[in-house]
């Protein structure tokens, strides 16, 4: 089984939508269909379905039966790899500040008090 | 500690990241834009940083490269956008694919505020177009380890969803 990121493109442009996005976050506790979720928009039963679709074939939702009813569930995979690639950024950041740290106290440790005589002018 | 918050929104694909230093406002935004301190702060050791081209102004382009291990220069450029001495910088951070066409990588939004005498907050915001600016920043100044770790992810994410 290979998943390669770029197969998820579409997630991102699936979610480049309001809408989609608080279609996502309803569904991640898959209770609703299309029907109730269509009734916390203020927009036509027929343009939420199209966002469910678009949502479906990014890999975001699933529509799954639980009973008679055809629930609305979020794929919680595809958000994973958006997880992952922000935490390898996380990593990145954190490093930089830990660097801009030690700028601040070597410049502070190397010319006596500098920071202190700057915080008070 | 430093970092005092990190936010990521999967959804959204953003970065929030806010820290505090026992120092000065103005020595705060030096780490930006004196392109002297920027380059001891924005690659890591063993892809250091050089800015050949610095002005912090609406409008114009900062430009800086990175040197790797075995002598690889990437190239990268922010288009800055919106600049507040002292106060904020918000730009593009982007390189350029091999026919010269820009590639966005992330928008960074960068606040700066006192909290206490001599004790200032940063917060930056980095915001991404898709998974593929992601892994094309995350590969840029990243060392080696680093980024065989960027291209293992994807098996290491197979494995995770097999597993679930």
């Amino acid at each position: 089984m290979q998943i390669t990121a770029s197969d998820f493109d579409p997630v991102f442009a699936a979610l480049a939508d309001h809408t989609r996005r608080d279609i996502v976050r309803r569904a991640i506790s898959a209770e609703e269909g299309i029907l109730e979720l269509a009734s916390h928009y203020p927009m036509s039963f027929a343009v939420v379905q199209k966002h469910v679709a678009v949502l479906e074939r990014a890999g975001l939702i699933t529509k799954h039966r639980v009973g008679r009813r055809r629930v609305v569930r979020t794929n919680l995979e595809a958000l994973l790899i958006a997880r992952r690639l922000l935490d390898q950024y996380e990593a990145l950041w954190l490093a930089q500040i830990g660097r801009m740290d030690e700028l601040i106290a070597e410049r502070a440790g190397a010319v006596g008090t500098v920071e202190t005589k700057e915080s008070k002018r | 500690m430093t970092v005092t918050a990190v936010g990521k929104d999967p959804l959204r694909l953003t970065l929030t990241v806010e820290s505090e230093f026992d120092a000065s406002v103005e020595r705060i935004w030096q780490l930006w834009a004196d392109p002297r301190q920027l380059e001891r702060w924005w690659g890591p050791p063993t892809y250091p940083a050089t800015f050949t081209k610095h002005d912090l102004a609406p409008g114009s382009r900062v430009e800086y490269h990175m040197t790797g291990p075995t002598g690889d220069q990437p190239h990268g450029y922010w288009d800055v956008l919106e600049v507040e001495p002292l106060r904020r910088i918000l730009f593009r951070d982007c390189c350029d694919n091999a026919d010269g066409t820009p590639r966005p990588m992330n928008t960074v939004r960068v606040g700066i505020e006192e909290v206490a005498l001599g004790r200032t907050r940063m917060s930056i915001e980095i915001a991404f177009p898709s998974t593929e600016a992601m892994e094309q920043a995350l590969a840029m100044g990243t060392d080696e380890g680093l980024s065989q770790a960027v291209s293992q992810i994807d098996p290491i994410l197979a494995e995770e969803i097999i597993r679930r």
